[in-house]
């Protein structure tokens, strides 16, 4: 359990012994990690280490988030087998661009938060609206302190039967939609799901997913941080699986035709 | 009343491994005026025997809502109550705008536990002199959980405390198995009529004396009934007799009464029968 | 107890004159008052049981449990004071939390064992608090360390087990324990043995109703700690029964 509700481990009396209170890494707290404040602070002005665009689409029973594989550092495509998309529990699922370690970071608090379930025993499961929602606080708060998460993050999901897809990000922004797309995918996948979204017929499971795989090949092709590997998550009110890795079938031949440079 | 030499500090332990402090804190429980909780499958119920110091004075407030999902009722302390009453609110209410939904009430009622714990282990704290009855509704259906100065927390089927509660508790377990098809409204006069029979032979509900009934369950927040409302449920009570004076006797719960152990304080002949709720043990 | 009453068993940070500390010993009273509760390592499991005694007909069945889970593959089960058992889970689950906040990865149960040891000793060492007046055993299993489990006293002291016992009738569920081969036992014997105690060493004269709780964590339920998983329980529940209907048949005769 985190210790943000009580503080379990509190001294025994005013600036008392703390039991157990012996371990912590050395510097954890102490007044020697505490730097000098006589200079400004620099802020994080840009992510780092990068994952570019995620897509997520609300189908018939169920969301569906796609992320390629690839996390970039700067231009450079330096981590080419990263799984972008995960399942937090059976019925939440999210997928992170921007700055993987920040993400990475969120994410163990979030896995922390499974196992607390777990622990209960007593049924209760994180829920999409719930992570969407803490996310949300999470994100705004640390900007606020102009310490933000450079994150982008996409939470789907099943609650109550009823599908949920919502889109968080470093300055804590969020909405919910049935179509959404973090990134180059703002630009490039969107207009590509909102044309099927638009006709206002129902999509089914399959169609859902080959609209995102036909989203992900689209932005390998325009998108200079996308890689050709990608990986799926889907949410139904039974499960939430991951499929994939998917590769996308390129087709270069279409290089020939451009000329006069 | 006898004084032992263990019984004057919560961090000190008898012979026997009892905490005489905190028992003494479960005493005072059952000075305050009675109060029922009690369920069905969809609904958790509260009733509460609101009583006036004198004439003068107004009925002592005795349900106190937390949460849209979540209230209690208390016997004992009240300042302890709000104090306590505090908690629950500002924990409901940083749970919401976290996950933006109700506190599971099971986890809630544990950490309120832990709260109360580190006052019965502590030479600058004493325990909380209140008991509670939470009546909450979450995903996981209705609940009742009765919360004590020990800190000891148990989710119940329904539940009595307070002054002479041991006459409600036999009606409750008499009728136990009914409750969980009961119809809401029929489940609030069970409530009622679990406390009616805890008023002593002679006394009615008297001028100084009135009911307070709450309710929280499937799409109903928590809610404590209007004078209207409520009148209209203690008119639909059916009268109930004098209590069989073999009541006292009936299933009353086993637990280690005043035994022959020696630390153990002498006491004025309790107003209740001494009831497990008044053991630590368990 | 010849030094009750002397004026030197008020405080847990006063010694008698022959070397007591004894108000830890009468905080390990109040442990001793509790329902029983067994912890057993078997070959590829642990196993832990507790007679719940039911004080009220008014409680749900789940009410006042004693064996919780701390992480996935660690579970704890509590005798005496429930409150104080409950902190004490409590600060094991930080210390989970904390080690793998830290390392990212379960805390090896030796490690939890050693901090919750020193948490519930620092309570032994000063006047202002009382010495905790509950007993932890705790139990894990994983593939590299296989099964294990500690049982921490109110003291602070602790010690690897292959079987122990706490509680009420700790003296004979002990004695229970011993005759058995517990190192190379079986899930399926752990289980049945587990139960058979429990329903043999409770007490139908002196406390009248009483729920096993079991919670086992081992290889045949996918290396997690899992409370009253149902074949197992009810499979503990009919040794338990068993055993019953034979000492009673003993008695009989």
């Amino acid at each position: 359990m985190l210790p943000f509700n009580n503080g379990f481990a509190s001294p025994l009396w005013h600036n008392g012994p703390i039991p157990g209170g012996l371990y912590n890494f050395p510097g954890h707290n102490g007044p020697a990690s505490q730097p000098k404040k006589d200079y400004g602070v620099q802020r994080a002005s840009q992510p780092i280490t990068t994952g570019t665009s995620v897509v997520g689409l609300k189908f018939d029973g169920g969301v569906v988030i796609a992320a390629d594989n690839l996390v970039s550092y700067g231009s450079m495509a330096r981590f080419q087998d990263v799984q972008r998309v995960f399942n937090i529990n059976n019925k939440t699922v999210v997928g992170a661009g921007g700055d993987f370690a920040d993400f990475q970071c969120i994410k163990r608090y979030i896995d922390q938060k499974i196992i607390d379930d777990m622990c209960y025993a007593d049924e209760y499961e994180m829920k999409p609206k719930s992570l969407y929602n803490w996310l949300t606080r999470i994100l705004y708060t640390k900007r606020s302190k102009f310490e933000p998460l450079w994150v982008d993050i996409v939470v789907g999901g099943v609650e109550d039967g009823v599908p949920f897809l919502g889109h968080v990000d470093l300055r804590g922004r969020s909405y919910q939609d049935d179509v959404i797309a973090t990134g180059f995918g703002k630009h490039l996948a969107l207009p590509l799901l909102r044309e099927r979204t638009e006709t206002g017929k129902p999509i089914g499971r399959d169609e859902a997913i080959a609209l995102v795989k036909k989203c992900m090949e689209v932005l390998f092709y325009r998108d200079c941080r996308a890689s050709p590997n990608f990986t799926i998550s889907v949410c139904t009110k039974e499960k939430a699986e991951i499929l994939g890795p998917f590769k996308v079938s390129q087709n270069w031949e279409l290089a020939k035709s451009v000329e006069g440079y | 009343m006898f004084r032992n030499q263990y019984d004057s500090d919560v961090t000190v332990w008898s012979p026997q491994g009892r905490l005489h402090q905190v028992e003494y804190a479960m005493e005072a429980v059952k000075l305050g005026s009675a109060t029922v909780g009690l369920k069905n499958k969809d609904y958790a119920v509260l009733v509460a025997l609101k009583r006036a110091s004198s004439e003068l004075a107004s009925y002592q407030k005795k349900i106190i809502p937390i949460d849209d999902h979540l209230g209690i009722s208390i016997a004992g302390i009240t300042a302890d109550a709000r104090l306590l009453s505090r908690y629950l609110r500002s924990e409901c209410l940083n749970y919401k705008y976290s996950y933006d939904t109700a506190y599971p009430v099971p986890r809630l009622i544990m950490n309120l536990g832990n709260k109360m714990q580190v006052t019965t282990q502590r030479y600058d704290r004493r325990p909380y002199g209140v008991g509670l009855l939470v009546a909450g509704y979450d995903d996981q259906g209705p609940h009742i959980y009765q919360v004590v100065p020990s800190a000891n927390y148990y989710n119940c089927k329904a539940m009595s405390i307070g002054s002479r509660s041991q006459s409600a508790r036999t009606y409750l377990e008499r009728h136990l198995k009914e409750f969980k098809n009961r119809t809401k409204d029929e489940l609030i006069i069970d409530g009622i009529k679990a406390l009616k029979s805890s008023l002593p032979n002679d006394e009615s509900l008297s001028s100084l004396m009135e009911i307070s009934i709450a309710v929280v369950g499937k799409d109903q927040p928590f809610k404590i009934l209007d004078d209207e409302e409520t009148k209209q449920y203690l008119d639909r009570t059916p009268p109930v007799g004098p209590q069989p004076s073999s009541a006292a006797a009936a299933p009353a719960v086993p637990g280690p009464g005043p035994g022959p152990e020696e630390d153990y304080p002498e006491r004025d002949p309790p107003a209740d029968p001494a009831v497990d709720v008044g053991t630590m043990e368990h | 107890m010849s030094s009750i009453g002397t004026g030197y068993d008020l405080s847990a940070s006063q010694f008698s004159p022959d070397g007591k500390v004894f108000q830890v010993n009468y905080a390990a009273k109040a442990v001793e008052k509790s329902g029983t509760v067994v912890g057993i390592r078997g070959k590829d499991c642990v196993v832990l049981a507790v007679e719940k005694i039911i004080t009220s007909p008014l409680y749900e069945e789940n009410a006042a449990s004693r064996i919780y889970t701390v992480d996935k593959n660690i579970g704890l089960v509590l005798s005496g004071l429930l409150a104080d058992g409950i902190k004490l889970l409590s600060i094991a689950r930080e210390e989970a939390t904390n080690y793998r906040m830290q390392f990212d990865r379960t805390i090896p149960l030796k490690i939890l064992n050693e901090r919750l040891s020193a948490y519930i000793h620092a309570y032994t060492l000063y006047s202002a608090v009382r010495p905790f007046g509950a007993a932890v055993i705790l139990a894990s299993w994983d593939e590299v360390n296989g099964a294990q489990l500690y049982k921490i006293e109110p003291s602070g002291s602790s010690f690897g087990y292959f079987g122990c016992a706490s509680g009420k009738a700790k003296q004979q569920a002990k004695t229970e324990l011993e005759k058995l081969d517990l190192k190379n036992m079986s899930t399926e014997e752990v289980v049945k043995n587990a139960g058979r105690i429990i329903y043999q060493v409770h007490d139908e004269l002196k406390d009248k109703e009483f729920k096993l709780e079991l919670s086992m964590v081992g290889k045949e339920v996918d290396g997690l700690h899992r409370i009253e998983p149902s074949i197992w329980y009810e499979m503990a529940i009919e040794a338990g029964n068993a055993a019953k209907k034979e000492d009673d048949s003993d008695n009989e005769v």
